[in-house]
């Protein structure tokens, strides 16, 4: 009796043992290790982002990593998002300080409500695409008609739907499309959902079993909504209306993170490479080439940009506000039902930044921008 | 000596039938995708019986063999399996805070439903009830709030958020376990101890309490799976980095271009399960005199 009862002892000090081991090797990714206690003088900045950690956000990862933050005396925790996070809910709720959302999805909160804003357009150009087969016949948006098209939904569907109702195409089957190309690959979908910095590289690191090579580019057909005229406007940085016209400190921090995250968005323009491992190292398993490739697509959105980096072109805003209105999906139902109250954008921040970083010599609109060639490994490795 | 010999002999008989059953697991696997026709099978439009191509369903060495190569092409990338080991740590650790958390309010609630009939009438309803609230609903409910939360130099931390979702499914098996477990002494036990002039207190400990136990192991082993059920998915709806979950949902990302690659997190996350399920019923081994109150329950 008393040696089973030591035995049972004895397996229980096993089973704490473990724990405690398990538990301290998880010690060294403490996921709090990012709220820091911040230094004094330092203004704390919660940035929420709308998706995981990668070179989508490289510009704000590069001047956190690069000290533009910190020489702005702000203390910046970059939040990524998981599923079920929204971005401008988090702001709208006060969780967060700013956070980046596409404006379609944004405008459609504002109409529920959120007293949000607008205050710098980073992407000037969407990366949106439809993509098909070479062989598969689809070629342009009326080709779309009588097709299974593929969609990710939850709001990131409406520069499609802009597009078929443009070309007056109604006769389609929209199919749920999950993270991965499989479906599409599978032939369940003819044309997929691709943003040009995540999943149409995706393609490009899986292999063709027809070459046993990788898929090439002339393997696929390409729909642009920038050329189609669909496009709306993708990441942009939203801050709180009511703290900016109540909070004189909030609205000088706005100015310096402005700031600092177009220095950010420049270094990630000029030194790519550099910008991509600022991801890697904050916390992103994607492949050293598919981040770096996403660093190249996304700096192609932003550069050369018309107005300077942020600054908010009218024309477009009103494009995608009006796209908001007319656009219905499947179910009938539209983004927005009337036009926003008030603008939900300003330039006054952005501008102030702009002028002051052309001042220091930062160059805002990067004239003479030329992408990288990025060769993309199998698997994105 | 009988009894100690069968001590020694039952792990190794279940880890002989554990492997048994993962080498079953691994020849149907490979079995229908031997036999199975690539494109799976349809009947009309439905698919009943899924594709087999290597992109559906690699080969179980494929697997296998991506688990020793680097997560990316980085230098210095530490092994697939490395990483995923370490996502499991971390997941772990949360959970087990969850588990912590959640068997705590299971029990208090279930001694609360023993003592006052009313509470278990009013209470028993919503434990139910708290389970069919969806955890995608949940989830971002639990950050907002958390986030909210300011009590002096205290600052809620992502993690929390995960822990608190944890615990929400691991209290549910042991509030219901622990019940039952609680109201199983046959009313002659209870009456011989209110004829000994024992109070709730004693009754409790030296009756309900031990006649609870075969009840309440299940039950700790259920919430430690449900912990880690709840964390990894929190961990994919809070974006909570660093965990196996939000590992799988980073992997997913290659299911097209390295498709072995997306299911060693998944495979983390059953181990992680098991060994959840497993350090809990070495925790519970010193309860086990009190297991014989299965024979007569």
């Amino acid at each position: 009796m008393r040696d089973t009862r030591r035995a049972r002892w004895a397996a229980t000090a096993l089973g704490l043992t473990a724990a405690l081991t398990l538990a301290g090797c998880a010690g060294d990714s403490e996921p709090e290790a990012g709220a820091s206690e911040s230094a004094s003088g330092m203004t704390p900045v919660k940035l929420q982002l709308q998706w995981l950690t990668q070179a989508q956000f490289s510009g704000y990862y590069a001047a956190l990593a690069e000290g533009f933050y910190a020489d702005e005396g702000l203390d910046v925790e970059i939040l990524p998002s998981g599923g079920d996070v929204v971005p401008q809910d988090a702001l709208a709720n006060g969780e967060v300080d700013y956070a980046v959302a596409w404006v379609p999805k944004v405008l459609g909160s504002i109409e529920q409500g959120a007293d949000i804003v607008d205050v710098a357009q980073i992407f000037e150009r969407s990366a949106t695409l439809q993509v098909a087969f070479a062989d598969s016949g689809i070629d342009s948006v009326e080709d779309l008609a009588g097709k299974k098209i593929g969609s990710w939904g939850y709001g990131n569907e409406w520069e499609l739907f802009a597009g078929l109702n443009k070309a007056g195409v109604t006769d389609v089957e929209i199919v749920q499309q999950a993270f991965d190309m499989n479906a599409f690959l599978a032939g369940d979908i003819d044309a997929a959902q691709a943003m040009t910095y995540n999943e149409y590289a995706q393609l490009l690191e899986a292999e063709n079993p027809e070459t046993g090579e990788l898929y090439q580019p002339e393997d696929f057909t390409v729909i642009d909504w920038n050329e189609e005229g669909t496009a709306m406007l993708q990441d942009a940085i939203w801050a709180d209306q009511g703290r900016l016209a109540d909070d004189e400190e909030y609205a000088e921090t706005t100015v310096k993170f402005l700031k600092a995250t177009i220095r950010g968005w420049a270094f990630a323009r000029d030194n790519p490479q550099e910008a991509a491992d600022h991801v890697t190292k904050a916390g992103s398993t994607l492949g050293t080439s598919h981040q770096l490739w996403m660093t190249n697509e996304v700096n192609k959105l932003i550069w050369p940009s018309t107005g300077g980096i942020g600054h908010i072109d009218e024309a477009a805003w009103d494009a995608t506000v009006e796209m908001s209105l007319q656009t219905s999906n499947e179910t009938g139902a539209t983004i927005i039902s009337e036009e926003p109250a008030e603008p939900a954008f300003t330039n006054e921040y952005v501008d102030r930044a702009l002028a002051e970083l052309e001042e220091e010599g930062v160059d805002v609109t990067g004239a003479d921008f030329e992408p990288v060639d990025v060769t993309l490994e199998p698997g994105g490795a | 000596m009988r009894r100690a010999g069968a001590a020694v002999a039952r792990p190794a008989r279940s880890v002989g039938l554990g492997l048994a059953a993962l080498a079953l697991v691994v020849a149907a696997w490979e079995g229908y995708k031997l036999l199975a026709p690539d494109d799976g099978w349809l009947v009309g439009e439905v698919r009943l019986l899924p594709r087999t191509s290597d992109l559906a369903m690699p080969h179980v060495s494929d697997m296998l063999a991506r688990l020793v190569e680097p997560v990316t092409g980085a230098a210095g990338a530490p092994a697939l399996w490395v990483a995923v080991v370490q996502a499991c740590a971390a997941s772990l650790r949360v959970a087990a805070v969850g588990w912590v958390l959640g068997v705590g309010v299971g029990l208090v609630l279930a001694v609360l439903m023993q003592r006052v009939r009313l509470a278990e009438r009013a209470a028993l309803p919503f434990v139910v009830l708290s389970q069919t609230v969806p955890l995608i609903a949940l989830a971002p409910l639990v950050k907002s709030w958390g986030s909210k939360l300011e009590l002096g130099a205290f600052e809620w931390q992502g993690w929390m958020s995960v822990a608190v979702i944890a615990s929400y499914l691991a209290f549910f098996p042991v509030a219901v376990g622990a019940l039952r477990g609680l109201q199983s002494p046959d009313a002659i036990h209870r009456e011989l101890l209110t004829s000994y002039g024992a109070g709730w207190w004693q009754a409790l400990v030296h009756l309900h309490l031990p006649a609870s136990v075969p009840y309440l192991l299940p039950a700790l082993r259920l919430a430690a799976a449900a912990a880690v059920v709840g964390t990894v998915v929190a961990e994919v709806s809070t974006g909570l980095p660093g965990g196996v979950g939000r590992m799988i949902l980073e992997l997913a990302n290659f299911a097209s271009s390295d498709p072995a690659k997306p299911w060693a997190p998944i495979f983390g996350a059953i181990a992680l399960g098991l060994v959840a399920s497993g350090v809990v019923a070495l925790l519970g081994a010193p309860l086990g005199r009190y297991r014989r109150a299965e024979v007569t329950a």
